[in-house]
């Protein structure tokens, strides 16, 4: 006879709020091509997209690096509402097939039942507005979630003007509501290339292109692309940025501009593919960690798909528009035979066309390091310092270090063992504010497998955890949590005795002192 | 050229969480020669993401544990974080009952407790508001640590004395001769020990068993959240409504409790996952019950752990014979680890604890528990659905 824990998770998670057949994380042209395809298809899709976002994400660079080059206007919900469908018109025909579209709406988590998530109510995610939390359950999921800059840090790079190529297309793009009006571009590749011509088609000055290599990697045209600089300041005052000083060898020139783009490399958003347990390989050619998919669209989860950058941003930069409708119509066909709509056919397995993206962000790291103070902060949120990480420094609120803690350098504790980013976190705090390591994670990989001699491609993945959007504790909060959670919680394991004082154990105070921290309820 | 390590050493102890790189320490204190194996690196799992309390007056190891944590950062020459002092506090009446018995529990041991009203909680919790029931003030005592930096702290003592930390060691089978063991099966070879120590949480009983040592475990997930900062309140340890938890120095709230999950055995090498889960949501709510004025603060990440536990809850503290001795602290070990080191020290060297009565926490006392003890006490993994039909 098999007794039953009433304090253990089994029965107390709330039922999702709703099932669909499908649920698209992303409403970019990949995310609107699988939800229109699905629900074309007859299977019920839900589609959510973040944007328009919560400004004060937006203020600490989540989910994108905007460096607080916004206007006003992202504060107007209802002018964002209708900007951001405009921006996609791809939404518009999802909603036409009748795909249901939910903006303003992020995805915080999602679990499919598997070793250690018995108790999980089926295959779910977590959602939330700004508002509330609320979970959805589904039967196939696509993420379709986009990428995001690898920032890598220069002298001054944490004051506002300084921002990702990413999400620069997005203010100029989906919000319209870009703050700069001329801009320095780091970084020549197809990324680059890319941001300089939506900058001339949006009617944004261009100051230069920068290139820390020996030659631009781009034909830029009339542009100045200035090669074999790189940046060793970005000079500003109240407002942000005001100039950009680079050197080139001896030579030290400044360029004024308001905004400085770094448009290096994106990587995949793999933040939700992590908490789901999705197999994550380093691959260079695709921006950095990457779904493991023998498809491009298919996971090591046989309910989950990727489409679009999500999936691999070749080279580092964005999917053409229609490459990515393609790979979002592809992760809807993968998906729905899953539904018993469809047969499944194999999609032929997408070239990773692209150049090393992860060794080009080597090469403007090791050559910002070469050129910066060694003082230079890393992670903003925690003004960790690149000397500091090399140290392993404790935080600045613990005092002076103590003569044991000051050899406790970062190449003692490679001693130990392979670099770990996770132990470099807990003692320097790198990697552990509210931007939840957007702005530094690879910069901190990519500085400990230097740190070991070993190639950029062998750089560490820090783990994920949900939730993916920081979320204030009142809108993650449960306030409609079921009965049996309630009645069942328990500060610890809700074992009688456990807490028992020792003296007691075995006399007859022992039933008295029960349930004083435990097994209540 | 450094030299060539030896294989092995006096004592092995397999496990570098907080219970095994405690019990390192101290004994290379006492100038054993020590060796501690890990299946990955020092404080992966719940040693290093906990509460980071340090309370525990249900066990008799407590003396020693408010003795230690004050003398702590001198004694291991790193940080720790450790400060005195906690305050519990309730939101209900339900609660405000168990803590005044608490407090009444720790002034018979010798501590001096103040119960506290609502206003008084207030007062020295800024972040609390107008649901506040009461609560209780450890004076001096029952204070909180990092356990991040607490167990580096350890393994870095350690090395300092010359004990050694192998690091993506998994122990995974123990070598007997002639009654006693004689060492480790590792991927990196055979380590040979006079003495093993076993501190390998939820591994320990899969790694005992060949031997014939049966020590039942269960292993569970356990869960927190953590903020993005708070303003410094007066108090770090502050915890109650049914969370365990603290303000960090840097200022984030860092909480625990609610639901577990029972998990089928781990392999040497631990799970290969360990996922948070949709339980972050009732943690969240009750952190906003508990401290109202920090409602609008982000929730910036979770953690998700696996822990073991015994039959009864209790830790098992016990030389098993001359050349074995097993640690596991039933998943409440990081407050208690300074004097757990020390207990597990004076039993290695000298056969017995010097400074408490163990002999309540002797393996012995799971002779009769059965094979299917998980099965009966209903500590096995159940789907959502099998739940629904049993409740």
């Amino acid at each position: 006879m098999s007794g039953f824990d009433r304090i253990a998770l089994p029965g107390k998670l709330n039922e999702p709020e709703r099932r669909v057949d499908i649920l698209v994380i992303g409403g970019g042209p990949a995310g609107a091509a699988a939800a229109r395809k699905a629900a074309r298809s007859g299977a019920s899709v839900l589609l959510v997209d973040e944007n328009p976002l919560d400004p004060g994400l937006m203020g600490l660079d989540v989910p994108l690096w905007f460096g607080g080059r916004y206007t006003n206007e992202i504060q107007r919900p209802e002018r964002l509402m209708e900007q951001v469908f405009a921006a996609n018109p791809d939404l518009e025909a999802a909603l036409d097939a009748g795909a249901e579209i939910a903006l303003g709406v992020s995805c915080w988590g999602a679990w499919v039942p598997g070793w250690g998530l018995a108790a999980l109510p089926g295959a779910i995610a977590g959602l939330a507005d700004s508002e509330r939390a609320w979970t959805v359950g589904f039967e196939a999921l696509v993420v379709a979630a986009g990428a995001r800059d690898v920032a890598l840090a220069f002298g001054g790079w944490d004051q506002p003007g300084v921002m990702g190529a990413r999400a620069f297309a997005s203010l100029v793009s989906t919000y319209d509501a870009f703050a700069g009006r001329r801009i320095a571009i780091l970084g020549s590749g197809e990324l680059a290339l890319q941001t300089a011509r939506l900058a001339q088609s949006k009617g944004v000055e261009i100051a230069a292109v920068i290139e820390v290599g020996a030659t631009a990697l781009s034909d830029f045209g009339d542009i100045p692309a200035i090669a074999g600089a790189v940046p060793v300041a970005a000079g500003g005052g109240i407002g942000g940025v005001t100039s950009l000083e680079i050197a080139a060898g001896p030579d030290r020139r400044a360029i004024d501009c308001d905004t400085i783009v770094e448009a290096i490399s994106l990587t995949p958003a793999i933040e939700l593919l992590d908490v789901l347990g999705v197999d994550l390989a380093m691959q260079p050619t695709l921006g950095g960690y990457a779904p493991v998919s023998a498809d491009g669209v298919s996971t090591s989860l046989s309910q989950v798909f990727v489409a679009g950058d999500a999936a691999g941003a070749p080279g580092g930069a964005p999917l053409a528009r229609e490459d990515a409708a393609l790979s979002g119509l592809l992760a809807a066909r993968a998906a729905l035979p899953s539904l018993g709509r469809g047969v499944h056919e194999p999609a032929a397995p997408q070239t990773a066309a692209g150049p090393d993206a992860v060794a080009y962000q080597a090469a403007w790291l090791a050559a910002f390091n070469e050129a910066n103070a060694a003082g230079t902060i890393v992670c903003q949120c925690e003004a960790v310092s690149r000397e500091a990480l090399l140290a392993v420094r404790p935080p600045a609120y613990l005092g002076p270090p103590s003569r044991a803690q000051s050899g406790r350098d970062l190449a003692r504790l490679l001693d130990d063992g392979p670099p770990n980013p996770d132990q470099i976190k807990r003692l320097t705090r790198a990697g552990m504010g509210p931007c939840q390591g957007r702005r530094c994670r690879e910069q901190i990989a990519l500085t400990l497998t230097a740190a070991s001699n070993l190639p950029p491609q062998r750089a560490p993945l820090t783990s994920y955890r949900a939730p993916v959007r920081p979320l204030p504790l009142k809108v993650l909060a449960a306030w409609d949590e079921t009965p049996a959670m309630s009645r069942g919680w328990d500060v610890w394991m809700g074992i009688s005795g456990q807490w028992t004082p020792y003296d007691d154990i075995g006399t007859e105070r022992e039933a008295l002192s029960a349930g004083i921290l435990g097994g209540e309820g | 050229m450094s030299s060539p390590k030896p294989k092995g050493a006096g004592v092995i102890v397999v496990g570098a969480g907080v219970t095994g790189l405690s019990s390192a320490w101290w004994l290379a204190r006492s100038g054993v020669d020590v060796l501690v194996l890990d299946k990955g690196v020092v404080g992966r799992e719940a040693s290093s993401r906990n509460g980071g309390g340090a309370s525990h007056y249900h066990s008799p190891l407590f003396h020693e544990e408010q003795r230690l944590w004050p003398q702590m950062d001198e004694l291991l020459g790193y940080a720790t974080e450790y400060r005195r002092e906690r305050v519990i506090f309730a939101v209900t009446e339900h609660h405000l009952a168990n803590y005044r018995r608490m407090a009444e529990i720790c002034r018979g041991l010798g501590y001096r407790v103040d119960d506290l009203g609502p206003r008084q909680v207030r007062k020295k919790v800024p972040l609390a508001g107008d649901n506040v029931t009461g609560g209780i003030h450890l004076r001096a005592f029952g204070g909180e640590a990092n356990p991040q930096r607490t167990v580096q702290a350890y393994a870095w003592a350690l090395q300092d004395l010359g004990g050694r930390v192998l690091q993506h060691t998994p122990a995974l089978a123990l070598r007997e001769a002639g009654g006693r063991i004689t060492g480790v099966q590792t991927p990196e070879g055979l380590f040979e020990c006079d003495h093993l120590v076993v501190a390998a949480g939820p591994q320990a009983e899969a790694l005992l068993a060949p031997i014939g040592v049966k020590l039942p475990l269960a292993p569970a997930r356990a869960e927190m959240i953590v903020t993005e900062p708070a303003p410094l309140m007066p108090f770090g340890g502050v915890d109650g409504h049914g969370l365990y938890g603290r303000q960090t120095r840097r200022g984030n709230l860092a909480y625990g409790g609610g639901p577990h999950e029972w998990l089928d055995e781990v392999g040497p090498l631990g799970p290969h996952r360990r996922p948070s889960t949709p339980v972050i949501q009732s943690l969240a709510r009750r952190v906003a019950e508990l401290l109202p004025k920090a409602a609008n603060l982000r929730v910036i990440r979770s953690w998700a752990g696996v822990v073991e536990t015994t039959p009864d809850g209790r830790p098992v503290l016990d030389r098993v014979s001359d050349s074995l001795t097993v640690a596991t602290m039933s998943g409440v070990g990081f407050g208690l680890s300074p004097a757990t080191g020390h207990a597990v020290r004076d039993l290695v060297i000298d056969g017995r604890c010097s400074f408490a009565d163990l002999a309540k926490l002797k393996l012995e006392r799971f002779a009769d528990t059965p094979p299917d003890w998980r099965e009966r006490q209903g500590w096995v993994p159940i789907s959502h659905a099998q739940a629904l039909a049993m409740a």
